[in-house]
């Protein structure tokens, strides 16, 4: 078995965000770290869009980043701490919009291990040196500098270590130009693991002092501090140039309930962390985050407590001591891996769930009514005792929120589902931020205005009056028996006299030359001059303009007699026939023109698609003009054609779109690809947007590329009959589109997301969800564990089952569980006891506690369907243990009540226990079946398989694996074989051996597989396993489906951080020789950019089996052009070979 | 014997158990073994994000949180030592 992976949605979790001048221009910078990749985005700081520039795969998990600056530079580094052992500094270069790296230092094993380095950074704010650690034991600083020529230098690593420390955090610490420091909070368990008489553990506060003079690491001063610290933050230090104090130096120590300011021979200060009024206090509070600010000679801190509230903590100066420390509640908003903090005002919440969050600053909470909590007004400045504070938190006063980028994390559940467009539902989110997403592949549209028109146009033009104006000014729509003129205005008004023929239907509208129009009819060329004059070109008589084409200074139109006739405008505006005429021999369906480039007079080529389904290429140049330069053979007759520089689209009038690029030398075709975009012909329009150009398709679905990404996508909007695109002021880049005889005018506001997503709130943390298969709803079990209340406790929880509707995306019912109990499976289940009734099942359990694991007891609640696709409960029957996998088997519920597997059937009062098998290692987590085959996924012992035999109700354990592995979700790809993912990040696919399934399915009784001998400690089998991957994210749902209509069905899977993936079966030996060539050359060409070896990232826990990881195979395209060629020639191919391959897959499988 | 050559005539090896912290030797107290699993176990949680992410909706609390706890975890995982007979 071979696979190929590809994501097709990155991660969106973000695991830091840092801001900064990256590409040395004035304007400040974010980049997002997600799991393997990293994001630059910058601010539009009048609109206040985020937009992301540039995302990189970095193939190995990044765990921290730093931006770092020389003295007296003013671009920013990027230092990253990731899974490699290496400590790796990135450059984004403005030019080539790539993250370079220009030093890669290793200093360790590779791997998250709590010793080697990589967990935290810290740099100096002065721009000398960078501290990387681990979470225990191991710190190592880094000098660096620069050369001569003033590139960056780093130089060997100074170790910092101390045996038997865990590391909570560590900070720079801001003192000027004098030695670098680096402050670190850390618990010392030596004596602890060895006296069990020892006094517990303290946390101290650590000073580290980088002797530049000595080059070397001196531990300068160490104190107790907090036992439950947890952050520490850098407050400014150092003086301006001016000489003038820029702030007291050292750092805050955020603790749980407290914040504290601590300095080298100085009286510490301490204020409490305001909580919510009304909110339980069983936990204490934690700062979880947090942001120090400068500004012209001030500056403050953001706070951010694990509940989301942001606190403002600023510090009262007298020369360079602290006088007094000041908190008070800020605003609220999501909570945050990350803040960053813009100069031009916009604070950046890179949320820990849910979507990335950007707030404008209206105002810095200066003069309002908050509380303000003061270090002086306690006694000893607040290092006695501390009461309790309080505020009430309140919608959002200071800030505002401006842009949001939208991410999946968590993607809790997923479905793919739909045969007509598929589309993936997906229950995302935490807490009240959970959310019904569904997501669909293609632009979203925006209808601007739309009208009836009364009657059907056969085309529409949006046209300028002069090559000079702004915006477009007509909109010609063609009719069977005329022509309608409207001028655009502040409303769409009929003219008659801009000088159109309106009694005959168009063929082609142009603006010509620098200000005149043309208009092509049946029986003429029309061309209208400035001023209103008319020029009329009639054909011979007897014949008709069959169809026309044109642009700013050519135009061809071909007659009913199956000939050519060009015209071309000459300097003076006057619009010339060329003498001759071309005859075709078989009847002209179209005709394609390019656009007539800046400062040229002409376009060189022109296609003509005829009847006998050929396409032919003349050239329009004046030394030969006319002449053939070649023929080109169609499946299909053509519908229409049309041309962007180089590019040829050909539309047919199956339905197929061709694809080719023209070789301006031979005028042969090249790189032909095909695709089926609808039923219909396929009409083609040229279109600018965003100012490049591209085109619409449009069949029985609307498609738009543009030259930037060639890859049609389709339009999320219902069919479109003819569009052209429409420039005004309201709708800059917009469409024109008739359906029937209504007139649309639309437009695309993000034309750059591929997979649109509409969303629908859910009430709290979804756990499972079904779809019913007769209405469509989807029932999602949902709870969280209830904490914020005051009434809470211990093992609390609110929990329902909630009905959505995902076609009107709308809520049908939430119906609450009562008695604390929490739901955890759902299913959807035909009984055939009650003649294929579909029941609702839901496993629930009451008083749950995950850690350490307690219940009272669990139920299996069963539900019947009224009409409108609410439920009623029927009965609930309790069960011995958690029932997280539920399914439906043979008429019966298959149900994974804690290790037990069982088969109930349902009875008047409870389900009926029918048979049973408690064998399993720990928990059932999946349930798939197939026929008499059960697959179950263990929690923490892989897939085992299953035999049901009927006669003897026995539930028999055949295989299990040979590896343990911690099972989130799976499927069944085929009788014997099934997929699944890990905890860890593994994707897996096990087999039972066809043999030993034959056997077991030909023993009625299974008296044989029940007397066989376990083989190690298991069942008698094992699985074999065929592939292996890791994801570099954790798989929560995965399924066999197809996401193109009519396509082979892949894999699809989708990441607890947000990523949606695939893998895609490869049939053919050629592909998979290909690809894994292709795949080891790009790997050994092309380093990860964090020094990760891809091989040994992919293979993090197994080595990689029978995958091959398509998204390296895509970067080929990142490679430079002569690595392109160097690659491309080792496999024996082009590169524009390799480059469709890769493209055909990719389109082929998921049609993105 | 091994562990007279532990601490006696292998001193290199003593180097390298002091540099590699966790690795484990042939007389390893059964409280040590699981102190070092136990601690192996919170630093994977804490350094791979999809864990702790995992954990926390799991929990209904925050990243930071997670994060903070299991870090204080990793001081005495398994409580405090077992007592020692003096001999």
């Amino acid at each position: 078995m071979h696979l190929y992976h590809l994501t097709l949605q990155r991660p969106t979790a973000a695991i830091q965000a840092i801001v900064g001048n990256f590409s040395g221009l004035r304007q400040q910078e974010i980049i997002v770290a997600h799991n393997a990749s990293l994001e630059l985005f910058r601010v539009d700081a009048q609109s206040g869009k985020l937009s992301s520039v540039v995302t990189a795969d970095v193939f190995g998990s990044i765990r921290c980043l730093e931006p770092f600056k020389l003295v007296g530079s003013n671009k920013d580094y990027i230092i990253v701490g990731s899974d490699s052992g290496r400590i790796v500094i990135l450059e984004f270069s403005e030019s080539s919009n790539k993250f370079t790296k220009v030093h890669q230092e290793t200093y360790g094993k590779t791997g998250v291990r709590r010793t080697v380095p990589g967990a935290f950074l810290a740099t100096d704010p002065r721009g000398r040196s960078v501290m990387i650690a681990a979470q225990e034991k191991s710190k190592l600083v880094y000098i660096l500098n620069r050369d001569a020529a003033s590139n960056l230098t780093i130089s060997s690593p100074l170790e910092a270590h101390r045996t038997a420390c865990i590391i909570h955090h560590i900070v720079g610490v801001d003192v000027g130009f004098e030695n670098p420091m680096f402050a670190a909070l850390e618990v010392d368990y030596a004596e602890s693991d060895q006296d069990p008489t020892a006094e517990a553990a303290q946390k101290m506060l650590t000073y580290y002092e980088l002797d530049l003079g000595l080059n070397h690491v001196v531990r300068k001063w160490s104190e107790p501090t907090d036992s439950r610290a947890n952050l520490l933050v850098q407050v400014p230090g150092g003086h301006t140039s001016a000489g003038v104090v820029e702030g007291p130096s050292s750092v805050l120590v955020c603790c749980e309930n407290h914040v504290i300011y601590h300095k080298i021979g100085a009286i510490p200060h301490r204020v409490p962390i305001p909580r919510r009024h009304g909110v339980s206090e069983r936990q204490g509070l934690l700062i979880v985050t947090a942001v120090m600010h400068k500004m012209k000679g001030a500056f403050f801190f953001l706070l951010q407590s694990e509940v989301g509230d942001l606190y403002k903590v600023t510090l009262d100066l007298f020369d360079e001591q602290v006088h007094s420390m000041s908190i008070k509640y800020f605003d609220t908003v999501p909570v945050a891996r990350s803040l960053c903090i813009l100069k031009s005002g916009f604070l950046f919440v890179a949320s820990e769930f849910g979507n990335q969050c950007l707030y404008q600053f209206q105002t810095l909470g200066d003069d309002d009514n908050e509380i303000q909590y003061s270090s002086s007004s306690y006694p000893e400045f607040g290092m006695s005792p501390l009461p309790h504070v309080y505020f009430h938190p309140r919608p959002l006063q200071n800030l505002v929120l401006a842009d949001e980028i939208i991410s999946f994390n968590p993607i809790i559940d997923a479905q793919v589902s739909g045969t007509e467009s598929p589309q993936i539902f997906a229950a995302c989110g935490r807490g009240s931020r959970s959310s019904f997403r569904t997501l669909r592949h293609g632009v979203r549209v925006e209808e601007v205005v739309s009208c009836d028109v009364q009657s059907t146009p056969n085309g529409v033009w949006a046209i300028k009056r002069a090559e000079n104006d702004p915006k477009d000014v007509y909109i010609v729509l063609s009719f069977g028996n005329g022509t309608l003129v409207f001028s655009i205005g502040e409303a769409l008004v009929e003219v008659q006299d801009a000088g159109f023929l309106l009694s005959a239907p168009s063929l082609a509208i142009q603006q010509l030359g620098s200000d005149s129009l043309v208009q092509v009819h049946p029986s003429g060329v029309r061309h209208i001059l400035f001023g209103g004059k008319v020029q009329e070109w009639t054909p011979p008589s007897g014949l008709t303009i069959t169809s026309a084409v044109a642009n700013q200074r050519q135009i061809v139109v071909a007659l009913s007699s199956a000939e050519i006739v060009y015209f071309e405008l000459d300097l003076d505006g006057q619009l010339n026939e060329y003498q001759e005429r071309k005859a075709m021999g078989s009847a002209v369906l179209a005709l394609g023109l390019g656009a007539v480039e800046d400062g040229r007079q002409r376009y060189s080529y022109l296609s003509v698609g005829c009847q006998d389904q050929t396409v032919r290429i003349f050239s329009l140049d004046p030394e030969n003009t006319l002449e053939s330069l070649s023929l080109q053979a169609l499946a299909s007759p053509p519908a229409s054609i049309c041309m962007i520089n180089h590019l040829v689209y050909i539309g047919l009038q199956n339905g197929v779109l061709l694809q080719t690029v023209l070789d301006t030398s031979t005028g042969q075709f090249v790189d032909t690809s095909s695709r089926f975009l609808g039923t219909r012909p396929v009409r083609l329009s040229r279109i600018r947007i965003q100012g490049m150009s591209g085109i619409i398709a449009l069949s029985s679905r609307s498609w738009i590329a543009h030259i930037g990404n060639s890859r049609m996508t389709p339009l999320l909007h219902e069919n479109i009959d003819h569009g052209c695109s429409f420039t005004h002021d309201l709708c800059p880049d917009g469409f024109i589109g008739t359906t029937g005889s209504i007139l649309r005018i639309f437009r695309t506001p993000k034309l750059d997301d591929k997979l649109d997503q509409t969303s629908t709130s859910l009430c709290h943390t979804p756990r499972q969800m079904v779809r019913h298969p007769n209405n469509g709803y989807f029932y999602i079990v949902e709870g969280d564990t209830n904490r914020a209340a005051t009434d809470s406790f211990p093992g609390s929880w609110v929990s329902s089952v909630h009905i959505l509707d995902p076609i009107k995306r709308e809520t049908v019912a939430c119906v609450p569980l009562d008695s604390n109990e929490a739901a955890f499976s759902i299913a959807i289940v035909p009984f055939s006891a009650r003649e294929g009734q579909l029941i609702l099942v839901v496993g629930t359990a009451t008083d749950v506690i995950l850690n350490p694991r307690s219940y009272t007891s669990g139920f299996l609640r069963t539900y019947l369907f009224k009409e409108n696709g609410e439920i009623e409960l029927h009965h609930k029957t309790a069960v011995d243990d958690i029932p997280l996998a539920l399914g439906a088997f043979q008429g019966r519920l298959v149900a994974g009540v804690g290790r037990a597997l069982r088969l109930y059937d349902i009875g008047k009062q409870k389900l009926l226990l029918k048979a049973e098998n408690k064998s399993f290692a720990s928990t059932i987590m999946t349930l798939h079946t197939q026929g008499s085959r059960i697959v179950v996924g263990d929690m923490q012992h892989s897939l085992n398989f299953i035999a049901f035999k009927e006669h003897e109700n026995r539930l028999l354990l055949v295989a299990d694996d040979t590896q343990s592995r911690w099972t989130t979700c799976s499927t069944m790809l085929d009788y014997n074989t099934a997929i699944a993912g890990d905890r860890f990040g593994n994707v897996f696919v096990n087999r039972l051996s066809p043999d030993v399934s034959a056997a077991v399915d030909s023993d009625p009784t299974g008296d044989g597989i029940l007397r066989e001998k376990p083989l190690l400690n298991g069942a008698p089998h094992k699985t074999s396993t065929l592939a292996h991957f890791y994801l570099g994210d954790l798989p929560t749902s995965i399924q066999k489906a197809s996401l193109v209509t009519g396509a082979r069905e892949v894999i699809i899977y989708t990441g607890l951080h947000g990523t949606i993936g695939m893998f895609v079966p490869l049939v053919s030996t050629d592909d998979i020789d290909f690809l894994v060539a292709l795949e080891q050359r790009i790997c050994s060409e092309q380093g990860s950019l964090v020094g990760r070896n891809h091989l040994s990232w992919r293979g993090y826990y197994v080595p990689v089996k029978g995958v091959v990881d398509g998204d390296l195979c895509e970067s080929f395209q990142q490679l430079s052009n002569d690595w392109q060629r160097v690659v491309a020639a080792e496999l024996d191919r082009s590169v524009g070979e390799v480059a469709k391959k890769l493209e055909q897959i990719r389109v082929m499988a998921s049609g993105f | 014997m091994a562990s007279e050559l532990r601490y006696t005539a292998n001193t290199q090896l003593e180097h390298l158990h002091a540099r590699y912290t966790g690795t484990g030797h042939a007389d390893i107290s059964k409280y040590d073994w699981v102190t070092h699993q136990h601690r192996d176990t919170l630093a994977s949680i804490v350094g791979h994000p999809t864990l702790t992410s995992y954990l926390a909706i799991a929990d209904g609390e925050s990243l930071g949180r997670i994060r903070f706890e299991m870090t204080e975890k990793m001081l005495q995982p398994c409580g405090p030592p077992p007592r020692r007979d003096e001999d």
